[in-house]
């Protein structure tokens, strides 16, 4: 168990399945013994708007939000987002980054992004591709990035635990499909 | 038991322990969620739930439920509280019979709202209605049922005040299981002299009310919801309330400081005892609260009369526009103390803003480029809902957006003002869920007045943009059950209407002819521009998959 509170943000747009993220982040944490705080946004934010949302845990935790500077794990679901998340990172914050972009009338392209992301602590990984070619479903990137981040030992949490949250969180007939998400970064490697 | 819940599940747990019989209410973010998971588990629980078709009809749903003695629960966002209000006033005079507890969810830097950054706290001035402050989910749980406890000692609704960030927490909540029970049935007796509020009596019930506060004020003095932490003898003291408590617990934390903090779980009516116990031999104080200086000004007052020198931060050091957060008040908290910390500095990334934008499939892309193309010199009025989106790029249409039902009120006016000769068209865009809420008496009084607006009624069959609350015109209500399905082209005649056409927005040609033939007319107009909303139509069809 960490002593230090663990923070993570996650950014991504609206529909991209944040709010499903955290509940299987929080009830991780929360079988592993954690106090937890989460902070998220729902309405008007969530359609196709970008989304941010903050997750801390540890022995005590005070408030739902990050601080600027003290992301510990910065996981964005889109490219553009997950750079915008970067306004939380500090010197040793983790970037996980799916390489995935989401385009709008003037957005940044994908290399341009690529060349603002910071240079060192980062993870650019194509979850939503790989998803979609091994598991037709692009919509559990998120949990791929999940499984990326605790394989990688960016997030202190155990992948066992989060097979038992999915099993309570999600319902039956999705629970094989995100499992799968989960455990695949394991695998590949 | 213990479990990880959302601000609002806590809410609907501590009114479920507390023995909820009656819920109503208008969808909102950040409220919503309490009435969608009272409507999943009404039915299991013996609660009877329902979205009501604005806020003043929900909370006089639920006024008739504590006359004829149902516990209720009243659930809205911030603005549903300016709606309600007409009613609320009253209420506040009569008082309940069964307990009742009212529960409105700000949303302090407008995460999720247009209109404006409303703070609600001023309500329980305004009525004199107990308004309790919860900070964390354990708190949603445990104030909720303190406020049924009030609400039933003291015959008096309570007002539970939330912000997004207490609604939309996530944290462990532990809370008591609670099981399955029939329908309670109630039952109205008669009791004119308390339930009408008629001159002259209605004075008496002021003096009553007033008296019932104080009494109210005596048993806060004592609650528990009101909290002191930290070395007490410090001559510099902190005093908050709400979310803010937490990020300021967090600052202290980071600043490594014990300084004393009173957090106040009772907006109104205050403790003052306590307050001026606190204060008194204090050299500073510093009051850390979200939006208005509502407290601020309460604790200025107490130190006139206990400590007249007491110096008092609050909006000097922190600012009154946008939520708070650790850093903002760590570095009020540095201020007062001369205490130095390192800021962060700020990233200037300056990146492309990504704006909220319709769905894919959504019917209003069908709508907004048609009304543009067709009526490029027409002027706007937008409405609240997802048509809101049509104020965003690329849509860029809004020429005013105000509250639920406005833009046709304010479009009536700009008509007139323009005399019937104006060759400029006025154009509202509205929901069917808004329609339903504050539509009606617009269209009618636009009709009276003999004017002349064009409204598109976006008719996507559900309320949307709050996460797909039933209303009137889908005939199903919120507990899941079949219903009257309204027809808004009914409603729209009988308001007096007489150009009315209802078509499916895709069909660009019939709807292009329909707003030339529309823009003609003298008289008010109406398309009801009907297809269903394409996330509805995504889940329909992945249900029916499941049978």
């Amino acid at each position: 168990m960490t002593n230090k509170t663990f923070n993570i943000i996650i950014t991504g747009v609206g529909g991209q399945g944040l709010v499903t993220l955290v509940q299987i982040i929080d009830e991780t944490a929360f079988i592993e013994g954690y106090d937890i705080k989460s902070s998220e946004l729902h309405g008007l934010s969530q359609r196709g708007g970008a989304v941010l949302v903050h997750i801390r845990f540890g022995r005590k935790v005070c408030s739902p939000m990050v601080s600027r500077g003290q992301a510990d794990l910065i996981i964005g679901l889109e490219m553009l987002e997950g750079l915008r998340g970067s306004e939380f990172s500090g010197p040793k914050t983790n970037f996980l980054i799916n390489k995935y972009s989401l385009p709008f009338m003037g957005g940044l392209k994908g290399e341009e992004i690529i060349k603002l992301l910071p240079k060192e602590n980062l993870h650019l990984v194509p979850a939503s591709e790989i998803c979609k070619e091994k598991l037709q479903n692009e919509v559990v990137s998120g949990l791929y990035l999940l499984g990326y981040a605790i394989h990688k030992k960016l997030m202190p949490l155990d992948e066992k635990s989060v097979a038992e949250a999915i099993n309570k969180i999600i319902p039956p007939k999705y629970q094989e499909l995100n499992l799968k998400a989960l455990k695949l970064p394991h695998e590949n490697n | 038991m213990k479990k990880v819940l959302l601000g609002n599940e806590a809410i609907v747990r501590g009114a479920l322990s507390a023995g909820v019989d009656f819920v109503s209410g208008y969808p909102g973010c950040p409220s919503a969620e309490i009435g969608d998971e009272f409507g999943k588990i009404a039915k299991e629980n013996g609660v009877y739930a329902e979205w009501s078709t604005n806020e003043k009809v929900a909370l006089e749903a639920a006024i008739g439920a504590s006359f004829s003695g149902l516990k209720s629960l009243v659930n809205m966002k911030s603005f549903g509280m300016n709606v309600c209000s007409d009613s609320l006033l009253p209420l506040a005079y009569t008082g309940t019979k069964a307990p009742m507890v009212i529960v409105v969810a700000d949303d302090p830097s407008c995460h999720s709202s247009a209109q404006t950054e409303q703070d609600s706290r001023v309500y329980a001035y305004l009525s004199h209605l107990p308004m309790l402050e919860p900070a964390d989910v354990q708190e949603c749980y445990d104030f909720t049922k303190l406020g049924y406890e009030i609400s039933e000692k003291f015959n008096i609704p309570v007002i539970l005040h939330t912000t997004t960030r207490v609604n939309h927490q996530r944290a462990p909540v532990e809370f008591k299981k609670i099981d399955t029970r029939p329908m309670a049935k109630g039952e109205f007796v008669k009791n004119p002299h308390q339930f009408s509020t008629m001159p002259p009596r209605v004075m008496e019930m002021k003096k009553e009310l007033l008296e019932k506060i104080e009494k109210i004020r005596q048993f806060a003095e004592k609650s528990k919801a009101n909290e002191i932490f930290g070395d007490k003898k410090s001559k510099i003291g902190i005093i908050t309330c709400g979310v803010s408590h937490l990020h300021l617990m967090e600052a202290l934390l980071e600043l490594d400081l014990n300084l004393p903090v009173l957090k106040l779980g009772f907006f109104y009516p205050l403790p003052e005892k306590l307050i001026a116990n606190f204060i008194k031999d204090k050299k500073k104080i510093l009051v850390v609260e979200e939006l208005e200086p509502y407290l601020e000004k309460e604790i200025a007052r107490i130190a006139k009369s206990v400590n007249p020198k007491l110096e008092i931060f609050g909006k000097n050091v922190l600012p009154e526009i946008g939520e708070l957060n650790t850093e903002k008040i760590n570095l009020a908290v540095a201020k007062l103390t001369g205490k130095k910390i390192d800021l962060n500095k700020e990233k200037q990334l300056n990146l492309p803003k990504r704006t909220a934008r319709l769905c894919e499939g959504c019917p209003y892309w069908h709508i907004f480029p048609t009304l543009k193309r067709v009526a490029p010199d027409a002027i706007f009025g937008g409405d609240i809902g997802c048509n809101m989106i049509a104020g965003l790029p690329p849509h860029d249409m809004h020429d005013y957006l105000f509250s639920m039902g406005a833009s046709l009120g304010i479009s009536h006016g700009v008509a007139k003002a323009a005399g019937p000769e104006s060759k400029r068209k006025v154009i509202s865009m509205m929901g069917d869920g808004t329609f339903f809420h504050a539509g009606i008496p617009a269209l009618i009084n636009a009709v009276y007045n003999k004017s002349n607006p064009l409204i598109v009624i976006l008719d996507n069959r559900i309320t949307a943009m709050t996460g797909h609350q039933p209303n009137p015109g889908m005939g199903k209500n919120a507990m899941g059950e079949p219903a009257e399905e309204l027809k808004i082209e009914d409603i729209v005649k009988a308001c007096g209407v007489k150009h009315v056409r209802v078509l499916d927005p895709i069909n660009t040609k019939e709807f292009e002819d329909t707003i030339k033939d529309f823009l003609g007319k003298e008289e008010v107009s109406v398309i009801i521009a009907k297809r269903i909303c394409a996330l509805l139509l995504k889940r329909q069809a992945a249900e029916q998959h499941d049978q």
